[in-house]
């Protein structure tokens, strides 16, 4: 079976939209909710995000949205749990974002086999280094059919960006700015730059750009260079806005507003 | 099995770089070039130079007669306490500015539980007239307020960090995430061996001159270079990696690990990570590590601010697992009672964190004719109140 971020790739040319979701936030058990309404109102993608205690590379909101998600008494199993029938209700790619240790902690040829059983595409481990990767799980992943999206930056130089592309299956995960998550209103000229240098390098698998993609506008910029961009902390953001409206119609306001219709 | 790192930054199975790409360039840059920095001439003349005339260097070994008498064996002090700044951080510090100012960065960060690290950090910055950031926990801040001040009135921005449990281990993500989001012109000072290699191995060497004065000064005293008992207390561990350094290989020198038991090491509230801690990642490093079955870290607790860190530096977690060192988990209340009897018996009131190893005395009992070398990591002024309170003075 052809894995769902291929057939993405495939199908879809221009303005792939991930979004990234902390499981269990803001419900224990909002996450299959979440995914169906997402999948629903254009979510081409989605990334699970495993809450973390100590999650190094996220700014403010994500802390919080996976501080409240431990609160709520997430656990990396209660996830998998939940999400067991899921592939009958959602069809679009699902990819398993997290920090190294708790997937340490489960074993990592449990959370492959896991993740394959419950119809997970793909992870995102930012603080697995690429080496480590390569000798220790490469195999593992492929034997399992999971794919590893590994992040490049602004400060990757060209070599090191073709060797942790052609690790990378799916996609690449093209990392806006030397900062951690967190939404920024506006792409910066030399932000610009390196996106164009990356384009330019003509990588063996499409990118796609995360960290400060907040809204409508930076949604666009950074599609003129990728093939679609990841939208986390805006996103979660609007989850945790207090109003009355129900999770699915938060999904489908903000999804409206990022693919340029009218919000219902 | 040798006890150095190995070239790919692990201490048996423990250490590396678990890091995120976006520090990668950071972490690169030093691993490319800290041994060729420490082992220039220019670098370690300056470091000798600060050592000595600055920090105080050496500091003494002290024979403790009466703590000897008590505990019927040998006792020598090696007296860290007399350091500037009080404790052996500022070995640390003062090396690791001169790299920064050879990288030509410019602008510190450091994170800091009690503070003795960030003050170590301001101290050097004025020195140097570098920018310095000190992140701290929140609650930390509101418990170690004369640190705080003294952060300040050396120059230093004293980040107030509300994360997670806003202590040490929250103060230290923050301190790199602001690593993430200033990768050029940006050094982060570590405080202990923990951390991302090639920290755990820089911070050792710089601590190591510990080690280095001991085999002089004993055998001056002693008539040989080496001790039976090697005690030191242990939180990420940076005091005991210097004191151990140039022994590690020495089998004749019994290392002593003193960490701490809080209330007790099965209460829920404690910082005995080698007992208690399986393997996992925290701050970069694969290290044993106080966490729950799904890997979320767990806050630790011990009356002593310095020792209340979920993990441990990845060289102290194989000298434990190998059976290289031997460690003892040492009670609130064993390291009160032990910092009492070494202000009455040597009129040297000692750090909290120190109080945990010399309470490791009474757990070895070294023969009469035994030599005992331990190290005093730090003074006890910053902890008076805590000794007031419970000791009930």
């Amino acid at each position: 079976m052809i894995n769902r971020i291929d057939q993405l790739f495939r199908e879809r040319e221009r303005e792939i939209l991930s979004i990234y979701i902390t499981a269990g936030y803001p419900g224990l058990h909002d996450t299959p909710r979440l995914l169906k309404a997402l999948e629903e109102h254009g979510a081409d993608m989605v990334e699970i995000g495993i809450p973390f205690s100590d999650p190094l590379a996220d700014g403010p909101v994500i802390q919080q949205s996976s501080l409240l998600a431990l609160r709520n008494g997430m656990t990396l199993d209660l996830l998998f749990n939940q999400l067991n029938e899921i592939r009958e209700s959602v069809s679009i790619p699902l990819v398993m974002m997290g920090y190294l240790n708790p997937v340490l902690q489960m074993g990592m040829e449990r959370f492959l086999s896991r993740c394959r059983d419950t119809g997970i595409d793909g992870v995102i481990i930012p603080d697995l280094p690429p080496d480590e990767y390569e000798t220790r799980y490469l195999d593992l992943f492929r034997s399992y059919g999971i794919y590893n999206s590994l992040l490049v930056t602004p400060h990757t130089d060209n070599q090191r960006i073709f060797r942790i592309a052609a690790l990378s299956e799916g996609f690449l995960y093209l990392v806006a700015a030397a900062s951690t998550t967190g939404a920024r209103s506006s792409v910066e000229k030399h932000q610009k730059e390196y996106f164009q240098r990356l384009k330019e390098l003509k990588l063996p698998v499409p990118g796609l750009i995360g960290f400060g993609i907040s809204n409508r506008e930076t949604f666009l910029t950074a599609c003129q260079y990728a093939r679609g961009a990841i939208i986390g902390s805006a996103f979660i953001r609007a989850l945790g806005e207090e109003n009355s409206l129900t999770l699915e119609k938060r999904v489908e306001r903000f999804i409206g507003e990022i693919r340029g219709g009218t919000p219902a | 099995m040798g006890y150095k790192v190995d070239a790919e930054g692990f201490y048996g199975e423990y250490g590396g770089a678990y890091i995120p790409e976006m520090l990668y360039p950071n972490i690169r840059e030093l691993e490319n070039n800290y041994m060729k920095i420490v082992s220039s001439d220019s670098f370690q003349n300056k470091f000798r130079l600060l050592l000595r005339d600055y920090a105080g260097r050496p500091t003494p070994l002290f024979r403790a007669e009466r703590l000897s008498a008590h505990y019927g064996t040998q006792i020598f002090l090696k007296r860290e306490d007399l350091n500037h700044t009080g404790a052996h951080k500022i070995n640390n510090t003062i090396g690791q500015i001169l790299v920064a100012t050879h990288l030509k960065k410019k602008r510190i960060i450091a994170e800091t539980g009690a503070g003795q690290h960030g003050v170590a950090t301001a101290t050097v910055c004025a020195l140097t007239g570098m920018e310095c950031i000190v992140y701290m926990g929140a609650l930390d801040v509101e418990r170690q307020a004369p640190n705080v001040k003294k952060m300040k009135m050396l120059g230093a921005e004293v980040v107030p960090v509300h994360s997670g449990n806003k202590t040490l281990k929250d103060a230290t993500n923050e301190a790199i995430r602001d690593w993430i989001s200033h990768p050029v012109d940006t050094h982060y000072i570590i405080g202990s061996v923990v951390g991302p290699h090639p920290y755990p191995d820089m911070v050792t060497r710089f601590q190591s001159v510990i080690s280095e004065e001991i085999r002089i000064q004993l055998m001056e005293k002693t008539g040989r270079d080496y001790p039976d008992y090697l005690v030191a207390c242990v939180g990420g561990g940076s005091n005991a990696a210097g004191a151990y350094y140039h022994y590690l290989e020495d089998r004749r020198v019994r290392l002593i690990s003193a960490e701490a038991a809080g209330l007790g090491v099965d209460s829920g509230y404690t910082a005995a990570t080698s007992l208690l801690g399986r393997p996992g990642i925290i701050h970069g490093s694969r290290t044993l590590l106080m966490q729950d079955d799904d890997g979320q870290i767990e806050e630790p607790y011990s009356i002593s601010a310095g020792l209340d860190y979920p993990g441990v530096g990845p060289l102290h977690a194989w000298l434990a697992e190998s059976g290289r060192a031997t460690v003892y988990a040492i009670t609130d209340e064993e390291a009160l009672q032990a910092a009492m009897l070494c202000t009455r018996k040597e009129g040297i009131i000692p750090a909290l964190e120190t109080a945990h190893a010399l309470a490791a005395l009474e757990k070895i009992k070294p023969g009469i004719k035994d030599v005992v070398v331990l190290n005093l990591s730090g003074r006890g002024d910053k902890d008076m109140e805590t000794y007031i309170d419970k000791l009930e003075i």
